[in-house]
C-alpha cells in the first residue's frame, strides 16, 4: 500500500453528531456534522483554507490568523478553525481583503526566519514555506534586520530529533500535541509576547525535560524547528509504504517513509485503527536495529557449540537442518524434536511452523513464547466467555466511566493506547489501579486514580475475590445481565464462594496488604460508575494463579454487567506485537488454529485433508516441558524461529542445561541472540521491514506488514520454513504470504472472511470475520457469549509457593520500561539505551537502609535459582519488601533469579514473584563471570565466520 | 521427565479444583485438564507414578481424579 507522503489534512478534528448542518462555502453546498469547524467543512468540500497552527490530530487554538474567512451577516473576519458551522451560512475562503490580511500575518512571520529554505531539513515538505506560496507573498516589508530569533541555539540532546527555535513560529501545535495527543505536558511556551519560545520542562533541554520521546511534537510541527536527525541527514523521503510496527501488542500502523529501499523515517499513520496517528520512541525511532552491523546476513552451521560457525549457503545450512532432525528423529523417535515461535513473527509465519512441526515433524511439540506471557489469558477467557481473546476495542475506552487497570504499567508497556486512555481519564473517567508499584498512571499530570491498591506481589486472586465480595454482599450485582446471559447454577457457586467471610476485603487485607476501605471502595466504584472496563497486563497472567486471575476477572466483568458494549469489557494488554496472533493460529502444542484441540477429531481431520498428512491427536510439548524432557534425554532437537528463549525464559541455567543436552538446535533471526549461542544452525531472519505478512494486536485486529526493503538474507523467513518443510519430505506450495493467510481463512471459522485484499479495502480488520460479521467484530459477546452463557467459575486463593523466609525476605518482581523492549536485541541496538543502559533494580530506601545499599551501588540478588549482581536505585514507587528489575539485558541475568514456578494452567512462569535476599557486593556474581566469558568466546567464534566483521 | 516436578504441576492442578463444589466435576476437571495439556510422555510417567508405590506425594483429589479416570489419561498411540 504506497501513500502519498502527506495525508489531507482537514485542519481540524472529525466531530461526531446525528445531525448534519449544510452551508454554503465559496457558492458550493456544503453537509457536515454538526461540530465541524468551518475549515474542516471547506475542506471536506475540496477547498483547503490557509492554516499554520491548525492541525486536525489537535484542537483548534486559532492563533495563527491566516485562516480567516468572511461570512455573509457577520462583521470581521473569523478564524475558520474555532468557528463551527450553522445551517445557512454562506463563507468566502478568498476575498481581496482575506489575502491582503493573510500576507500581512505571513510578512510578520518570515521576518523572524531564517530564509535557508534551500538548505533546510523541511524544504519540500514544510507547511510555512506552502503558506508563503498560498498566500503570494513577495516580499517583506520590515526587513530582516530587526529583533530576531535567529540566533537561538539549536537543542540537539534528544538522539532522534532537533529542536531549533529560530525556524519556531510559536503556533504551539507542539504543546499541545504533548498535552492532547500524549498527555505528557512537558512542552510549554515560555516567556510572553516576542520572548514566546517553544520550552521543553522549565527551560531544560529535551533530554533533562520529562518528553518521553513519543514523536507527537515532532509530527505536529509545520517548520524544520522539530526535525528528525534522519531526515537532516539524509533528506525528504521519495515514498512511504503503510505497514504495522514490530514492537508491542498495540500494532501501530506507520508509514515507512523510504528513499528507495532506505528508511528515512517511521511516521505514524493517521489512518491507523489502533493508533489514529500517534507513536511511542520506540515505534516512531527506534528502527535502526534493522540494519545494524550486528545483523547475520549469512547461513552458518557447526557441530558443537565450542566450534566456530561456518557461513554456508542456504542449500547446505537447510540441508544439514533437516538431515539433522532426520537423524534425531530415526534414533531419538518421532517426538524427539519441536518447534518454538516468536510473538514477533507474523501470522503467516506462525502457521508455517506448526504446520511444519504437525505434518513435517510429525509430531504436535510446537509452542510460542505467548506460553511465557499470555497463554493464561487463552486459557482464562475461553473457560468464562468462550473465546481466548480480549473484548473490545481500544476505541472503546472513549465510552468507558471507569477503568480498572491491573497488573499492567501501559505508560511504559503500551504507551499509545495509554495515551488514549490518559486522555479519557483527563475527560473525566475514574481510575483504580491494582498495582504492588505507584506507576506512573496513579498520579500524572491531570490524572489521579481514585484507588490504588498496592498490593503485595502474588495475591492477586485474593483481591479480586474480595472485590466481588463486595460487590455480591451490598447487592451491586448486575441481576439481569447475569440471569439473561450467564450460566444459573456456575453463578449461585460463585456467589456462594465469594460471599463467604473469608473472601470479605477485612480477611484478605491480611494477605493482600491493602486496607478493606479502599478494597471495598474501589469495587463500588467499579460496579457503579458506569461503564467499567478492565485492562489488565502480565502482573496477571504470570502468576502461579495467573489463569485464575484472568477467570476472576471476567467474573467481576459478567456480575457487573460490564461487557458486550463500548466503554467495558476486558482487555487484556499483550505484551508483544503478534502475541494474540500467535495463538490464533494454532502455535499452542494442544491446539490447531482457531483455539481448537487436537483431540477434536472433526478439527483435525479437517487439516488433515487439507494437508494430506495425520495429525497426532495428542498435545506436543509445551515450551517448559521441552526443557524438562531434554534435560531427562527425550527431547533432542529444535527449530526455534524469532524467540530467544534463553534470556526471556525463567531459571536460565535450567534453560542453557536443557539446551545443551540437545544434539540439533536451529535458530532463525536477525541477531546471534543468546538462545543462538547454543544452536548448531543459524538461519538469518528477516526485520518487520522486510516481510509481508500480518500481525494481530490486542484488539483481535490484523493488520497488514509490508516490505518495504527487500530481506538482507535473501530468503524471507517464510520462505525458510518452507523450504526447511521440503527437505524433510513435506512440501509446501506457496508464492506469497497472501496465500499462506487465504488457507488460515478457509480452515478457520473466526478467519474466513479475512484476506489480503479485504485488508487492502478496510485498512485492518477485527477477528471474527465471517460470513455473520463480514467486516469483522469490534466488540465481542453482544448478544450472547461466544460460548452461549458466560461461565462464572470460583476462583480460590491459593498462596504461592514463592515464600518469603529469613533467609529469601524480599519479593523480587520484574517488569519493562518504555525505552527498551522485551529481550532489548532490538531497542539495544538503537539510541534508546541513552534512557536506559543497563538494568537497574529498584528498591525501597528503607530495604535499602537496612542492607547498607547506596543508590547506585552493586547490589547481589539471590534466589533459589541463582544470583545476579545489578546496580541499585533507591524509589519509592516501591513497597518496602518489594524489589523489581528489568530483563532487557542478557547480562542483568534478571532471569538467573527467577525460578521454575508457574501458572497451574498453562505453565506460564511466575515471573512476578521470586523470594530473594540481596546485599551490597564489589563485583559480578559467578554466574555473570561465566556469562562474560562464554559470551565472549561465542562472539570469538562468529568472528572467525565473518573476519570482515570482527 | 521430572517426577517431582510432574507430581507439583499435578498437584497444583488439583488445588485448584479443589474448591469446585461438586466432587465428581472437580474430579472430571482434574483429569480433563491433564488430558488435555500434558504431552502422552507426561501422562505415561504420572499414571507410572500413580500405579507405583512413590505416589505419595501427590493429593488425595490427584490420586482420586486420576484413578477414576485412568482410561481418559492413557496415551492413544
Amino acid at each position: 500500500m504506497h501513500k502519498q507522503l502527506n495525508e489531507k489534512d482537514f485542519g481540524t478534528p472529525e466531530r461526531t453528531s446525528d445531525r448534519e448542518v449544510t452551508l454554503e462555502i465559496d457558492g458550493m453546498q456544503v453537509t457536515v456534522t454538526a461540530g465541524t469547524s468551518i475549515m474542516r467543512a471547506a475542506a471536506e468540500g475540496g477547498v483547503n483554507v490557509p492554516k499554520l497552527c491548525a492541525t486536525d490530530s489537535l484542537e483548534p487554538f486559532g492563533s495563527c490568523r491566516l485562516c480567516l474567512v468572511e461570512i455573509e451577516g457577520r462583521r470581521g473576519f473569523p478564524a475558520s478553525c474555532t468557528t463551527p458551522v450553522e445551517p445557512g451560512m454562506k463563507i468566502r475562503t478568498q476575498t481581496p481583503k482575506l489575502q491582503s490580511l493573510r500576507k500581512g500575518v505571513m510578512e510578520l512571520y518570515i521576518s523572524d526566519h531564517p530564509l535557508d529554505c534551500l538548505t533546510c531539513p523541511a524544504n519540500g515538505n514544510c507547511e510555512l514555506q506552502d503558506m508563503a506560496g498560498v498566500t503570494g507573498l513577495r516580499e517583506v516589508r520590515y526587513g530582516f534586520d530587526g529583533e530576531n530569533h535567529l540566533a537561538s541555539k539549536k537543542d540537539e540532546s534528544n538522539p532522534y530529533f532537533t529542536y531549533d527555535p529560530s525556524k519556531c513560529i510559536v503556533c504551539n501545535r507542539c504543546v499541545r500535541a504533548c498535552e492532547e495527543i500524549q498527555g505528557t505536558y512537558a512542552l510549554t511556551i515560555s516567556g510572553r509576547g516576542f520572548d514566546s519560545r517553544v520550552s521543553p520542562g522549565t527551560d531544560q533541554s529535551f533530554m533533562e525535560s520529562d518528553c518521553v520521546s513519543c514523536g507527537a511534537c515532532v509530527q505536529a510541527c509545520p517548520t524544520a524547528t522539530l526535525q528528525e536527525k534522519t531526515v537532516i541527514a539524509i533528506g525528504q523521503a521519495e515514498h512511504s509504504v503503510v505497514t504495522t510496527c514490530a514492537y508491542c501488542g498495540v500494532g501501530c500502523a506507520f508509514k515507512a517513509e523510504m528513499k528507495g529501499n532506505e528508511v528515512v523515517r517511521m511516521t505514524p499513520y493517521k489512518d491507523g485503527q489502533a493508533n489514529e496517528g500517534h507513536s511511542c520512541v520506540k515505534g516512531r525511532f527506534a528502527w535502526g536495529y534493522a540494519t545494524h552491523q550486528d545483523r547475520i546476513t549469512k547461513p552458518m552451521i557447526r557441530s558443537k557449540i565450542t566450534d566456530p560457525w561456518r557461513e554456508v549457503s542456504w542449500a547446505e545450512a537447510l540441508d544439514y537442518a533437516a538431515s539433522e532432525f532426520k537423524r534425531i528423529q530415526k534414533q531419538h523417535g518421532r517426538d524427539s524434536i519441536g518447534g518454538i515461535v516468536s510473538s514477533r513473527c507474523t501470522n503467516e509465519e506462525g502457521y508455517l511452523v506448526q504446520k511444519l512441526v504437525r505434518a513435517a515433524f510429525g509430531n504436535n511439540n510446537v509452542d510460542t513464547c505467548a506460553r511465557v506471557c499470555h497463554s493464561p489469558t487463552g486459557y482464562g477467557l475461553k473457560q468464562t466467555l468462550g473465546e481466548s481473546a480480549g473484548t473490545q476495542t481500544f476505541k472503546s475506552v472513549e465510552h468507558s466511566d471507569v477503568i480498572l487497570v491491573i497488573g499492567a504499567n501501559p505508560t511504559d508497556a503500551h504507551p499509545v493506547f495509554a495515551s488514549r486512555m490518559k486522555k479519557r481519564l483527563r475527560e473525566g473517567a475514574k481510575l483504580i489501579v491494582i498495582d504492588p508499584r505507584k506507576i506512573e498512571l496513579v498520579s500524572s499530570p491531570h490524572i489521579k486514580a481514585a484507588f490504588h491498591l498496592p498490593l503485595k506481589p502474588g495475591t492477586n486472586v485474593a483481591m479480586l475475590s474480595a472485590l466481588a465480595h463486595v460487590i455480591v454482599t451490598e447487592g451491586l450485582l448486575h441481576n439481569s445481565f447475569i440471569a439473561e446471559r450467564c450460566e444459573d447454577r456456575a453463578f449461585g457457586q460463585w456467589r456462594d464462594f465469594v460471599s463467604l467471610p473469608e473472601n470479605s476485603p477485612e480477611a484478605t487485607q491480611q494477605i493482600t496488604g491493602v486496607s478493606a476501605d479502599l478494597v471495598r471502595g474501589a469495587a463500588r466504584l467499579y460496579a457503579t460508575g458506569g461503564n467499567a472496563a478492565i485492562y489488565y497486563g502480565l502482573g496477571v497472567t504470570e502468576h502461579a494463579q495467573g489463569s485464575t486471575s484472568v477467570m476472576a476477572i471476567a467474573n467481576l466483568a459478567m456480575a457487573t454487567g460490564n461487557i458486550g458494549r463500548e466503554g467495558v469489557g476486558v482487555n487484556p494488554l499483550r505484551g508483544q506485537n503478534n502475541v494474540q496472533g500467535s495463538c490464533d493460529i494454532g502455535s499452542f502444542p494442544h491446539e490447531l488454529p482457531g483455539y481448537r484441540h487436537v483431540s477434536d477429531s472433526t478439527t483435525r481431520h479437517l487439516f488433515e485433508q487439507a494437508w494430506g498428512v495425520e495429525i497426532q491427536p495428542e498435545p506436543g510439548l509445551r515450551i517448559p516441558n521441552m526443557f524438562d524432557a531434554a534435560l531427562d534425554g527425550s527431547f533432542k532437537g529444535l527449530y526455534c524461529q524469532g524467540e530467544d528463549i534463553v534470556q526471556s525464559d525463567p531459571n536460565t541455567q535450567h534453560v542453557t542445561a536443557a539446551l545443551s543436552a540437545m544434539e540439533c538446535i536451529v535458530v532463525q533471526d536477525i541477531f546471534l541472540n543468546e538462545t543462538a549461542m547454543y544452536a548448531h544452525v543459524f538461519l538469518p531472519g528477516s526485520s518487520f521491514l522486510e516481510k509481508d505478512g500480518t500481525f494481530t494486536n490486542a484488539e483481535r485486529r490484523i493488520s497488514r506488514v509490508r516490505r518495504v526493503m527487500p530481506p538482507k538474507a535473501i530468503l524471507a523467513d517464510w520462505e525458510v520454513t518452507v523450504q526447511l518443510s521440503q527437505r524433510l519430505g513435506y512440501p509446501m506450495n506457496y508464492k506469497h504470504p497472501s496465500e499462506i493467510m487465504d488457507e488460515i481463512a478457509r480452515l478457520t471459522p473466526t478467519f474466513h472472511g479475512v484476506s489480503y485484499a479485504k485488508l487492502e479495502e478496510l485498512g485492518s480488520i477485527q477477528w471474527p470475520c465471517n460470513d455473520d460479521a463480514p467486516l469483522g467484530t469490534p466488540i465481542m459477546h453482544i448478544d450472547h457469549f461466544v460460548r452461549g452463557k458466560g461461565r462464572f467459575i470460583i476462583t480460590q486463593y491459593v498462596a504461592t509457593d514463592e515464600k518469603v523466609t529469613r533467609k529469601f525476605p524480599l519479593i523480587l518482581t520484574t517488569g519493562r520500561i518504555l525505552s527498551q523492549y522485551n529481550v532489548g536485541a532490538q531497542t539495544r541496538r538503537t539510541e534508546n539505551v541513552q534512557w536506559h543502559e543497563q538494568d537497574l533494580l529498584e528498591i525501597h530506601p528503607h530495604d535499602a537502609e537496612d542492607r547498607g545499599i547506596n543508590d547506585g551501588g552493586w547490589v547481589a540478588i539471590q534466589s533459589r535459582s541463582g544470583e545476579t549482581v545489578l546496580r541499585a536505585k533507591l524509589s519509592e514507587r516501591m513497597q518496602p519488601g518489594v524489589v523489581y528489575t528489568t530483563f532487557h539485558f542478557p547480562e542483568s541475568g534478571a532471569n538467573v533469579i527467577t525460578t521454575d514456578n508457574s501458572d497451574w494452567a498453562t505453565n506460564c512462569p511466575e515471573y512476578k514473584v521470586t523470594a530473594v535476599q540481596i546485599k551490597p557486593v564489589s563485583e559480578p556474581s559467578d554466574w555473570q563471570q561465566k556469562y562474560t566469558r562464554f559470551s565472549k568466546a561465542q562472539q570469538d567464534l562468529l568472528d572467525q565466520a565473518r573476519p570482515g566483521h570482527a | 521427565m521430572d517426577m517431582e516436578n510432574l507430581i507439583h504441576m499435578a498437584n497444583k492442578i488439583g488445588e485448584f479444583f479443589e474448591s469446585v463444589p461438586d466432587r465428581e466435576e472437580a474430579l472430571l476437571g482434574i483429569s480433563g485438564h491433564i488430558h488435555n495439556f500434558w504431552a502422552p510422555r507426561m501422562r505415561s510417567q504420572l499414571l507410572e507414578c500413580v500405579d507405583s508405590a512413590n505416589s505419595e506425594g501427590l493429593k488425595p483429589i490427584v490420586l482420586e481424579a486420576i484413578r477414576a479416570h485412568r482410561n481418559n489419561l492413557l496415551p492413544r498411540h
